[in-house]
């Protein structure tokens, strides 16, 4: 396969980028885009040029570190499908295709395609656990769970945290990340006892890093590599909203 | 190099108990007195530094990736073990421990697997208790399943993603304590060295990946959880940053490496697709539990399936070689990993492989008769995204065409030795997880990754380091900081020297160019089948691959920015090196056992055979310099409880 690419060149978060366009040739159609993108890098390489940085480690979908907008879709235009999954057979020959990172303002760009997610991470360090240490917990069947509950909640937990959501979202949030880890511990006995104050110091954080509010557009969702649903997003607005209630009147600790 | 194994006395099974009772203790008030260094952020890793934040200690805590959800151990599909016996089904710890030893074909330490059996069903409590949303029955319990060819149902899972919930779990745990403030997280940052002084390690060398500025970080302790080194194949179901430089730098300053050449050949991963591959991608082993595994029995009808001219399912049932099931019909397609990966590369040796890629290596897994048993959709329930991300993959729909299949390297069991403190030989500096050597012997059984990565990092490790803590370092000395000393100098220059020459050899050849070609040579001649000849070439032309390396690679940018390529060149040269030592330990191992199969040590049946009079030990390797060729140290391996036995599955 021949392809043209335009990618987003940055030298540093400090510098100004720009697309570079760059011609490719002899792509196998059973090649992943990242595989594309290696050959590119080697090519660049042989001529004495800088290889395009970008993100990306298991290759199979699952860590969450690949992250491209392809041709103005975060993880391209097969649903359901991380960048790193996608497949060349779902390109044209002779297709120009446009190759940029996340476009967000909480996640800066670091270099060429590559982002700078910490802000996801503070998200996660606000709340996103249950208050237990490692030793005396109970028995792992003490607690029966109906397996709707744990169905659902695993849903959510099927968040890679890649950031795609916030990259697709207009007001640049971080609603559908949050809620995925909102919604499957709140819903489990074990994460019901701390609801409350998880989902009041997530929403802050989350606020405070500049992250936008939701505004129900479903651009997260229909970008979502792992098919999380604007459901938990309604989970965590019930959730934040008795919180809320119940913090006017001090309750929550 | 002394190899004190430190196994507790006593029976088996109070070992650990004893061990705990015996070993000091450090004051709940002095414990953030103390500074630790913990590399690494899997389950092994993410699961240690967690729980000693939680403990009080002072942690640092390193990862190459932006985040430490994205160890590589969130890739785990298929479960966890644990002898929790919720199925009433004969499971006990006993029987953990037994199935695992004989699993390692009697190649791991009885002591540290039993310790490891009994931890197993804390793991499942502690994760429940994070939130893990593990399957459940309709009543609200557990779920457990059988898994890689177990007689009992001792299989924990979260769909096909147990690994990533698992890490999840770890990985909020380790959050928990990095906005306590007991943890110090440091993402994008990379070991490139160890220091040791006075014999005991003391800190490490990083850089930070974005900066490029080399770091110096000192501690009281270093834990390594940087996983195994599958990629020193290039193509492995590791990802693509996974490398094995953390532990072989260790390794370079004087901790002992304990049987490389112990590599665990996964079989049902997708074939490979063409030379643009970079990476393969495993389908989880449960798909034995419905497939069958076959070939054509003659090379024509291979060669007409492959050339488009006939379509699988025409293939008469008396033209197919259900080979699994004929070769062990009480195991037939769930026999061992080993086993069944080493069937599949016969199958192809001898020209009946139906993959479109350059040997036709692969071999079909076909559902055609559980879907006429069960019907489609009981199939789709069981296996619907691994079906859909196998025809995302290949662009195939394996409803209709058999799936096909072949082995790809997938973990390794070898890795730095350890003794029952999961002490690498330089005090000080712990191995943990697929980065040590001790509980899976010379073959790994199906979901026990897990439970190892996570026994070590929540169960065994708070223990046993404040032994060192209390006893070797002593109040006293605790919360070293000072990096101003000669071996830290030493260190960093090591680091920034190798940097440069990197930078400045501005040959030819890319770094992922002889990434691929030392791939092929350890795959050719170090893969699923060894012999004397083959190892013997490896051991010439790597050295030669590396004097090439450094002659002629291009590393182009600079050190101080983010640089993928200088990241990628550094993990290729380790590997350069590394590779000779695990050709080096094959060769020396005349013996098979496990997923090491010398051709020149079979049974008439073509089965591994070990050599217990000669080999029933681990061999542990200490470096003895540049030009030196490394010193061989053994740990002979005593079974009292299992009894030494052929390893059967007809
Ligand atoms: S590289 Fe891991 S999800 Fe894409």
């Amino acid at each position: 396969m021949k392809l043209t690419l335009k990618v987003w060149r940055q030298k540093n978060s400090n510098s100004e980028g720009k697309l570079v366009a760059y011609d490719l040739d002899g792509i196998s159609p059973d090649s992943s885009f990242l595989e594309m993108l290696d050959i590119l890098n080697e090519t660049l390489i042989e001529r004495g040029e800088e290889p395009v940085a970008f993100d990306h480690d298991c290759r199979e979908g699952i860590c969450g570190m690949c992250s491209l907008v392809i041709n103005g879709i975060p993880h391209g235009h097969e649903r359901q499908t991380t960048v790193c999954q996608l497949h060349m057979r779902h390109f044209k020959d002779g297709q120009t295709v446009t190759i940029e990172p996340w476009r967000s303002k909480p996640l800066p760009v670091i270099k060429d395609l590559i982002v700078d997610r910490t802000a996801l991470e503070k998200i996660q360090q606000a709340g996103g656990f249950v208050s237990i240490s490692t030793g005396g917990v109970p028995d792992a069947n003490a607690t029966p769970i109906p397996k709707q509950v744990a169905d659902v909640a695993m849903d959510a937990a099927a968040c890679i945290g890649c950031g795609a959501c916030v990259a697709a979202c207009k007001n640049a949030s971080a609603m559908l990340f949050m809620s995925a880890k909102v919604s499957q511990l709140n819903r489990l006995p074990q994460g019901k006892v701390e609801k409350d104050r998880r989902v009041l110091a997530m929403v802050k954080t989350h606020d405070e890093l500049g992250f936008g509010n939701c505004t129900n557009f479903g651009e997260c969702q229909a970008v979502c590599p792992k098919g999380i649903t604007l459901d938990h997003i309604a989970k965590l607005n019930r959730d934040y909203a008795v919180a809320s209630f119940k913090n006017i009147f001090g309750g929550v600790k | 190099m002394k190899l004190n194994s430190k196994i507790p006395s006593g029976p088996i099974q109070d070992k650990w108990d004893n061990h705990k009772f015996s070993i000091k203790l450090v004051n709940p008030a002095n414990k953030r007195k103390y500074n630790i260094i913990v590399v690494g952020s899997g389950l092994a890793g993410g699961s240690a530094a967690a729980s000693l934040g939680e403990l009080g200690y002072n942690v640092k805590c390193f990862c190459y990736q932006d985040s430490p959800r994205r160890a590589h151990s969130i890739a785990a599909q298929g479960g966890i073990n644990a002898a929790k016996n919720y199925p009433n089904d004969g499971d006990s710890i006993y029987r953990l421990f037994y199935d695992t030893v004989k699993g390692g074909d009697f190649r791991a330490r009885e002591a540290n697997v039993y310790r490891l059996a009994q931890v197993s069903n804390n793991i499942i409590d502690q994760c429940v208790a994070q939130g893990v949303p593990f399957a459940r029955e309709y009543g609200g319990l557990l779920d457990n399943r059988s898994f890689g060819g177990a007689q009992v149902s001792r299989t924990f899972y979260a769909r096909g993603q147990t690994g990533q919930q698992l890490l999840l779990g770890a990985y909020s745990a380790l959050n928990r304590q990095i906005a306590a403030g007991t943890v110090q997280m440091y993402n994008r940052h990379e070991m490139l060295d160890l220091v040791v002084e006075d014999g005991r390690a003391v800190g490490i060398i990083v850089r930070d990946m974005v900066t490029g500025e080399v770091e110096r970080h000192a501690a009281d302790a270093v834990l390594l959880g940087t996983g195994g080194y599958a990629n020193a194949y290039f193509l492995s179901t590791n990802a693509a940053g996974c490398n094995v430089t953390a532990a072989y730098r260790a390794y370079l300053k004087g901790a002992g490496f304990a049987n490389p050449c112990y590599t665990q050949i996964h079989p049902t991963c997708i074939p490979v697709h063409g030379d643009q591959q970079s990476k393969l991608t495993l389908m989880s082993e449960s798909l034995r539990n419905d497939g069958r595994v076959w070939v054509p029995k003659s090379k024509t009808i291979s060669e007409k399936i492959i050339n488009g001219q006939m379509h699988p399912s025409e293939v008469a049932e008396e033209d197919r070689d259900y080979y699994l099931e004929r070769k062990y019909p009480s195991f037939g397609n769930l026999a061992p990993r080993d086993i069944s990966s080493r069937s599949a590369k016969e199958a192809c040796d001898d020209g009946r492989g139906i993959a479109h890629n350059a040997g036709h290596n692969g071999v079909f897994l076909d559902f055609a008769a559980s879907i006429d048993r069960l019907g489609q959709p009981k199939i789709e329930e069981r296996y619907g995204n691994l079906f859909e991300m196998y025809e995302r993959i290949t662009g195939e729909n394996a409803y209709k065409t058999p799936m096909q299949i072949y082995p790809a390297l997938h973990y390794t069991m070898g890795g730095l030795w350890v003794d029952y403190n999961l002490m690498t030989t330089i005090p000080g500096c712990y191995a943990l997880g697929e980065c040590n050597f001790s509980d899976h012997g010379a073959n790994r059984l199906g979901a026990s990754a897990l439970m190892q990565g996570l026994a070590d990092g929540y169960f065994v490790i708070p223990f046993t380091l404040a032994d060192y803590l209390a006893g070797t370092v002593g109040l006293a000395n605790a919360g070293r900081t000072a990096t101003d000393t000669e071996a830290f100098n030493e260190a960093e220059d090591a680091v920034k020297s190798k940097t440069n020459k990197l930078l400045s050899v501005n040959g030819k050849q890319t770094a992922r160019s002889f990434h691929k070609k030392l791939g092929q040579i350890m795959w050719e001649y170090a893969g699923m089948a060894r012999n004397e000849e083959g190892l013997k070439k490896a051991i010439e032309l790597i050295p030669q691959l590396r004097e090439e390396f450094w002659s002629d690679v291009r590393v182009p940018g600079e050190n101080g920015e983010l640089n993928q390529e200088l990241e990628r060149a550094g993990r290729v040269a380790d590997f350069l090196e590394f590779g000779e030592l695990l050709c080096r330990d094959a060769l020396d191992r005349k013996e098979s056992c496990g997923g090491h199969f010398r051709e020149e040590s079979q049974t008439e049946e073509g089965e591994a055979k070990r050599d217990d009079e000669n080999f029933c030990n681990a061999s542990v390797w200490e470096y003895k310099g540049p030009k030196e060729a490394p010193v061989k140290h053994t740990e002979e391996l005593t079974f009292e409880y299992c009894k030494l036995a052929v390893r059967s599955y007809k």
